[in-house]
Order: C-alpha cells, then structure tokens, then sequence
C-alpha cells in the first residue's frame, strides 16, 4: 500500500480494497519499523490516529466522505496540534503541548485526514540540512549519510521513504523545495498568503508560508485543495477564492512559455544536475512548450537581502519565548534578567542564537537604515524583477538547489556554505510568488528538483506544467530501494 | 565591518541571550562572516525604491473589530507555564 500516490489511496479507500484502519496501520508499522534510523518523526500519535481511522471508515461507509477522508499524513512539528506535544525541533519547545490547532491542522482534520504524528525539522526552520534539531538530524532515505535537506527535512523523509503518503511543510527560503529535491519528491511553497500560518509557529512572517511534500503533482493539487484559503486569524491571509486545482491538472500546456532565469544558470551547478535540468526543458518543449530566455538582474541580491529580512523579523518573532509562560525556563533563576537570558541561551541552539544576534545587530539603533531599510528597498527590485518576467512568460524554470544531498555533517560548520543552499529558491519568498519542486532525475542515484516559479496564486497553473511533466517521465515513480 | 567579542556581548544583551565567554570568539567570527556577505547590499541603486514590507503589492494588514473574541482559556494555557500559581505566572522578585 505505501508505495501508492495518496491519489491511488483514496481510490482504494472508495474501492474498499483496504480500510482507513488498515491503511493507518499499515503506515504506522512503516514508521515503528524505520524511524529508528530515519529519525524523521519527533511524535507518533498512533492511538488517536487509528480513532481517527475508525471514524473516517464510517464516514466511509456512510457515503459522507470528502476526497482526503480516511487518508493517512504527518505534520511538520512547527504546525501546532491541540493536545500534542509541538516543539518546533527546539528545547525551547521540548515541552510545549499546544493549546490549539493551527488552521491548516484544523483543515485537514475537517477534511478527514489521519494524522500519523509529527515529523522533525530543523529548529524553528533554521537550517537546510535538518541538522540543527533539538531532536537530532534526519537521514535522508536515498542514503543515510546523506542530509535530507532542510528545514522541513522530517517531512521529506518520512515522504520519501514511505513512512507516509503526504506530510505538511513551510518555507521561508526554501525548506520546502530544497528537501523534495534532495529527496526526490513534489514540494510546493503557494502564494504568501494563500495558506493560513495561524498556528504556524512563525519564524520570519513576511516570508513564511505553509505547504506540502507529495509524491505527485496530483497529490500535492488534492491536499493543497483543502488547505488553503481565507483565515481571518491570520492578518495577512489574502481573501480571495481557490481555484479547483484537481481539475486544473490535465488542461493541455501547447503554447506555455517558459521563462528560463540565465542568473539561476550563471552559478555554476553540478553539470550533471544541469544536464538533467536541460533535458526536463526538453521534455517540456516536446509537449509544445516555448523556451525563452529572461533575466531577473537583481537576483543576485537575494542572498544577502533575505539575511537581514529572515534574521530581523526572527528577532522579533523569537523574542515571545520569555521563560514565562511556556517553553523552557532554567532552572533557579536570580533575577528576572538571568530568567530571560539563561532561558534563552539554553533553550535556543547556536543557529538560532546567530540569527536573532544577527536581527538585532540589523535592527539596532545606527545599523536600522544601513541594512533593515536597505534591504526593504533591494527586495523590492528583486520582486519587480519577476513582476516584469512573467509580463513575458508564464512560469520560470530552473534548478531548486545547487547540488544533490550532501554528507551529514558536511557544512555545519560553516553558515555561509549552508545558507548558499537556499540561492535559487528565497528569491521566491522575498517576491511572495508560488514555486516548486519536482523530481527530474538521479546524480549518482540521488535524486534532484527542477523548480518552476509562477506568479502570484498561480498554483494551478504550476501544478498543471508539473503534472504534464509527470504524465510524460517516470522521475517521480524513482523511491529509494531500501524502502520500496 | 567585523565584530570584536564586546560587540557581540553587547548584542547578546540586547537579544536576552547568554553567551558564555569561550562561546564569543565563533560567533563574533560567524556574524562577522554573515555581515560581510550582507554588506554587498550598499551597492545596490535603490537611491529611489520604496521599501517592501508586505510580499503582495497593495495588501494591508487588515484589522479586525475590536471586540472581544477569545474565551477566557487561562487554566489551559497555564498548564504550559513554568511557573504558575494562583492562576498567576510566577518570575523572581523584581520589586526591591
């Protein structure tokens, strides 16, 4: 059963050829079997998730099923879930059973999705090697000395190697599509605003969005169906209708134009990716695509834009976490600030620690204009320069990541080596635009992405161009062997 | 611009973090490292671009009527707190 698309599974839920019950069993004898190496789930709700597969199957039988009821999924830990342990991959967190459910929880929930438990992450979203946990890193199942990207690198895990069929993820510079392209998998981050981040613990709210790991565009339509949309809990949640992204899916894609960006191909990335990346264009231009080649001139500002925006509003963001209220508190505080800053300095990790450093040193008193204000204004460049792309064509389409999966451990010491892994996708968060990632092929049998990039809430569109792609190509259908 | 071991004590203090002594020397190297890269940001011709606050183009933050809406949930919320007594959260004297 695991090696279904969801969209398989809900057929064989209809068909009554497994049971909701028998299916979350299934995943969840998956997870008792393969986490102990994986280390891609913090939480496993089993109990309540074989209640929740019970009631699904009535609704089942009943004839009152929506398209996802009975189907089983997995939260990243940063979506809080009402009654559960949520830690956001931080010891801050390591004892925060959360109070309430984040709109997307409750979404899916209404939907009558089963939710297995809660996948590991890099803490607070800080990272794009799932190394930077609390709860330990997460191996990458295409090779476990390999990362699994990050920061949604549980989820990507856990997806790939069939734990589940679909996990929940979010992406701030790329910690959804840089993990499904280093683990061969369809990872969507929508239109900022377009999924609800109430719940959602917030790392930096301007760029933040909520989305999912699937094994397919069709999936990822199907689930995305039922996730997004207007939350009046959130402030920046736009009010505006969801196309039906399913039925969206087959429209005929002769006469698309695509944009290819010539600053994504000046980089320098593995020939090997590049070449697999030109034969997926290819691919593309077969089924009636046109090729067209644009420049996005202020791209190359992204990097040091988003760290001062990302590390600025984390400040601001993290600063909520007092060892008051909830979280972790030290022990035997003399003062209220030894309570603040030993509560801080332990309950945080060091990357976490370097951005808030690095927001209040861009925030503070004589830097404010040198590097906050500064950055506002590059970033409104870099979000003119897609506005005038996609006047030419209707998506971009480039790598998502410069390199396949790297070794454990390989770029922990160094923030700027890690930090160059997100180079193609934060230009995506800082214009707000909807992108994603979809497998293209195998570099030394370990799989990598081809991002497309649309404009605003133009979901359907994007997941349209990736299913044409994956009627045509089988890259999808590749799963690491050890868990086929 | 690279930061010498008072500076980074110095935002430290400001961001409510400790930082050990023999903890300083990284970090002042690694945000040294991360503001150097930041720095390619004062060639960019912005002379006369509007700051980007908000991703969407004409979006406000919308507000809401300011009537009160959530239930009163203390006890379950305080169920989290450290320290909690009385319905109250408890933190060191700060009252000479």
């Amino acid at each position: 059963m695991h090696t279904f698309t969801l969209a398989e599974l809900a057929q064989g839920l209809r068909t009554k050829r497994f049971s909701s019950v028998e299916l979350t069993k299934h995943f969840l004898d998956r997870i008792e079997r393969h986490n102990g190496e994986l280390n891609a789930f913090v939480t496993i709700t089993a109990e309540q998730a074989l209640v929740d597969a019970a009631r699904a199957d009535r609704q089942l039988a009943d004839g009152q099923a929506g398209p996802l009821t009975g189907l089983p999924m997995a939260h990243k830990d940063i979506f809080c879930t009402d009654g559960v342990l949520t830690t956001c991959g931080s010891r801050m967190l390591s004892n925060f059973v959360s109070p309430y459910d984040a709109t997307v929880v409750e979404r899916m929930k209404q939907a009558g999705m089963v939710m297995l438990g809660k996948t590991n992450m890099d803490e607070f979203a800080m990272g794009s090697s799932n190394e930077t946990s609390w709860y330990g890193p997460v191996k990458n199942p295409w090779n476990l000395r390999k990362v699994p990207g990050g920061s949604s690198g549980g989820s990507a895990a856990a997806v790939a190697a069939r734990l589940t069929p679909i996990a929940t993820a979010t992406d701030t510079g790329g910690s959804i599509r840089q993990p499904a392209s280093l683990t061969g998998l369809t990872g969507i981050k929508p239109t900022y605003g377009r999924v609800s981040r109430y719940g959602m613990i917030a790392f930096a709210s301007s760029l933040d969005q909520g989305g999912t790991l699937a094994l397919t565009a069709q999936d990822t339509a199907m689930t995305l169906q039922a996730m997004a949309g207007f939350d009046p809990r959130d402030s920046t949640s736009v009010d505006a209708p969801v196309p039906d992204y399913v039925a969206a899916l087959e429209a005929p894609i002769a006469g698309l134009k695509i944009g290819l960006v010539k600053e994504f191909f000046e980089k320098g990335i593995d020939p090997a990716y590049e070449k697999l990346i030109r034969a997926a264009l290819a691919t593309y231009e077969k089924l009636g695509a046109k090729l067209i080649e644009v420049s996005l001139p202020d791209l190359p500002l992204s990097l040091p834009t988003y760290y001062v925006v990302a590390p600025a509003e984390c400040s601001s963001n993290l600063s909520r976490f007092d060892g008051v209220r909830f979280g972790y508190s030290c022990e035997q505080p003399q003062d209220l600030m030894d309570l603040y800053t030993r509560s801080r300095g332990e309950g945080f990790g060091a990357e976490v620690k370097r951005r808030i450093m690095m927001g209040a040193y861009v925030l503070s008193a004589g830097y404010y204009d040198a590097y906050y204000l500064q950055a506002q204004k590059a970033r409104r460049l870099i979000a003119d320069n897609f506005e005038r792309a996609f006047k030419q064509v209707d998506v971009l389409m480039g790598p998502t990541a410069p390199t396949p999966a790297f070794d454990l451990g390989a770029q922990m010491d160094d923030p700027l080596t890690m930090y160059l892994n997100d180079i193609f996708t934060i230009g995506a968060n800082l214009a707000g635009v909807p992108a994603l990632s979809i497998p293209c092929g195998l570099v030394q049998n370990l799989p990598v992405g081809l991002q497309i990039i649309g404009a605003h809430f133009s979901e359907a569109k994007l997941l349209n161009v990736a299913h044409a792609y994956q009627r045509e190509t089988e890259w999808h259908k590749q799963m690491p062997q050890a868990y086929a | 611009m690279s930061l010498d071991l008072k500076d980074v004590a110095a935002i430290a203090q400001l961001a409510r973090l400790r930082v050990t002594e023999d903890e300083l020397p990284a970090y002042a190297k690694d945000l040294s490292k991360i503001i150097a890269m930041v720095e390619r940001l004062q060639a960019a011709a912005v002379a006369n671009v509007e700051p980007m606050s908000h991703p969407l183009a004409g979006q406000t933050q919308r507000l809401r009527a300011d009537e009160a809406v959530e239930r009163d949930q203390r006890e379950k919320f305080q169920r989290n707190a450290p320290r909690a007594e009385a319905g109250l959260y408890l933190v060191p004297k700060v009252i000479e």
